[in-house]
């Protein structure tokens, strides 16, 4: 596995509203090639502001974001952004969405038909094809958003909580289809979730975010072996441990 | 239900045993018989309306001297003399071909520079107070000035039409363009589209219903327009009808080219739901049963 860093949050804060609101505040982050990591915090602490910063949507108010060394100015080609909104067009098929970043990469016709068709099957959509957004669910929609992403084979692949509106056990197949992706394609995430046990499960570390200000207050090395199993992985005593040691983490963020 | 492997938990279920089948056709048959029902209760309700309205006006209208109103068999009656000797139709031709000139190059002219002001900024800025100020003030206002500089035939009636119908038109594109969701904007940016795909993709299908809304207003403002111009510069079309009719005291002929004006509306401002489905099948979404 090469090691080399891919993306370097260098020191970034963002800060909303003339500086009032702050989204997060020297940030200090580096993802490995290939690496996937897990982001959990609780609700508000930036995340979601710290990937846009990250997918080159939004510029940070101080410090920088490289990937591949290049200073992040503008979204970046061969990175993929799955929207925790989801971000479908709602004049546009299923057909038509998962097509749309080939689309404008201007990838030929033919070529295009055949991988839109291979995602959505692969995120479980066949025979939803022809439908607009306002028809599906709320977690079809959103597979309708990972389809789209995978679609165009980026190496870097940002994810928003892409599983938060599907259902339990959809959530366990899109996560094993995730990691055999990851085992084929060895593509580097960085994937948000609220889930503890889905940070484990997928990440090879797991960044943990606190609030006010937003911050990442540890990185966690996960280290189960690859390729992995969900259930083995589950079953590990570190497992557990970690799971708590997170859980310890994050309780001081939890308002009740 | 079947399953096959933990695959099929997020596929759709294959739809083959005849149970399910069963359920979909009731479902179906059930969905139609809504839609039916549905259907038939507003053309009901329609013609009971129609005919609670027609008949209250008969009644009335018969009481009541000829020359000050009339009734609808009696217009019915001026109606059928007056399209069977073509009278309707030659001077409705008039003002119709008036009406979807000055509507046309309002349409064109009107969504062009509203788009235009929506995406330069500095163009917005040195025209908008105008845009606001003509738009305010009521049209018919300008109709003498277009007068003086289209003189009285077809071009100044195209004007006044034009004049009716363009502020709307421009206003609501600028207005779609603007409401643009921002979320959408920014899935445009990461994947990364130029300027004319976001345009393409995103900037313009969000736009089309604020067009469509605007489209709608300026085909009752072009209306207005329409017989305004008929009646303020060269008395022909459809306003010269209503004139003359008016002048001879022949109220009930009079009022077939007012019903044919109602009818007219009620036309285009189908055809252009019809058309608006068409090119926007995303905004029509009927509830699913
Ligand atoms: N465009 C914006 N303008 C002003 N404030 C913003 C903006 N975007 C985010 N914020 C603020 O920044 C903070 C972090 O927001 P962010 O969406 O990144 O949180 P998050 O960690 O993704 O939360 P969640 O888990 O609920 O999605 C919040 O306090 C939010 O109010
Ligand atoms: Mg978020």
């Amino acid at each position: 596995m090469a090691d080399g860093t891919k993306i370097v949050v260098d020191h970034a804060s963002k800060l909303f509203l003339e500086g009032t609101v702050v989204a997060f505040r020297n940030v200090e982050l580096n993802v490995r090639s290939n690496e996937v990591l897990c982001i959990v915090g609780p609700s508000g602490c930036g995340k979601t502001t710290l990937l846009r910063c990250i997918g080159g949507l939004l510029a940070p108010s101080s410090g920088q974001v490289l990937i591949d060394g290049h200073i992040v100015h503008s979204p970046r080609p061969g990175v993929a952004i799955v929207f925790q909104h989801f971000g479908l067009l709602p004049w546009k098929t299923v057909v038509d969405n998962v097509g749309f970043g080939l689309k404008v990469a201007g990838v030929p016709r033919q070529q295009l038909a055949e991988r839109v068709e291979h995602y959505i099957r692969l995120v479980g959509l066949a025979g939803f094809e022809n439908q607009y957004p306002y028809q599906l669910s709320g977690g079809m929609q959103q597979r309708v958003g990972l389809a789209r992403a995978l679609a165009t084979h980026p190496e870097i692949l940002l994810m928003d909580e892409p599983f938060a509106s599907v259902d339990a056990q959809t959530r366990e197949v899109l996560q094993e289809e995730l990691l055999r992706l990851h085992e084929r394609e060895r593509k580097t995430m960085v994937f948000i979730t609220h889930s503890i046990d889905e940070a484990l499960v997928l990440g090879d570390r797991v960044a943990v975010m606190a609030t006010r200000p937003g911050r990442v207050k540890e990185v966690l090395t996960v280290n189960f072996a690859r390729p992995r199993d969900p259930a083995a992985v589950r079953a590990e005593p570190r497992y557990t441990e970690m799971r708590n040691h997170i859980w310890e983490e994050l309780r001081p963020s939890v308002v009740v | 239900m079947s399953k096959v492997g933990n695959r099929s938990v997020i596929g759709p279920s294959l739809m083959l045993d005849s149970e399910l089948a069963a359920e979909q056709r009731v479902a179906r048959e059930r969905a139609r018989a809504v839609q039916r029902r549905w259907t038939t209760a507003q053309i009901a309700i329609r013609i009971m309306s129609l005919v609670v309205v027609l008949g209250a006006w008969e009644y009335v209208g018969r009481q009541i001297n000829p020359v000050l109103f009339t009734y609808p068999t009696a217009v019915a009656d001026a109606a059928v003399k007056m399209i069977a000797s073509g009278e309707l139709w030659k001077y409705l031709s008039q003002s119709l071909i008036v009406l979807f000139a000055g509507l046309s190059l309002a349409a064109v002219f009107g969504i062009a520079l509203g788009l235009v002001m929506a995406r330069f900024w500095a163009i917005d800025i040195a025209l908008d107070t105008y845009i606001t100020a003509l738009y305010s003030i009521p049209s018919v206002a300008l109709v003498p000035v277009l007068v003086l500089w289209f003189g009285f035939e077809t071009t100044a009636k195209t004007a006044v039409v034009f004049l009716f119908t363009f502020f709307p038109i421009v206003i609501n594109t600028y207005q779609g363009v603007k409401n643009v969701d921002q979320h959408l904007i920014e899935v445009g940016r990461a994947f990364r589209c130029n300027e004319r795909n976001l345009w393409m993709h995103i900037v313009l299908p969000a736009a089309v219903p604020f067009i469509v809304a605007g489209l709608r207003l300026a085909i009752g403002r072009g209306l207005i327009g329409m017989v305004l111009a008929d009646l303020y510069t060269a008395i022909t079309g459809i306003g010269y009808l209503i004139a003359r009719y008016a002048s001879i005291y022949r109220t009930d002929a009079m009022f077939v080219p007012v019903v044919t004006l109602g009818v007219l509306g009620i036309t285009l401002t189908g055809l252009l739901r019809f058309v608006e489905r068409r090119v926007a099948p995303w905004m029509h979404q009927p509830e699913q049963e």
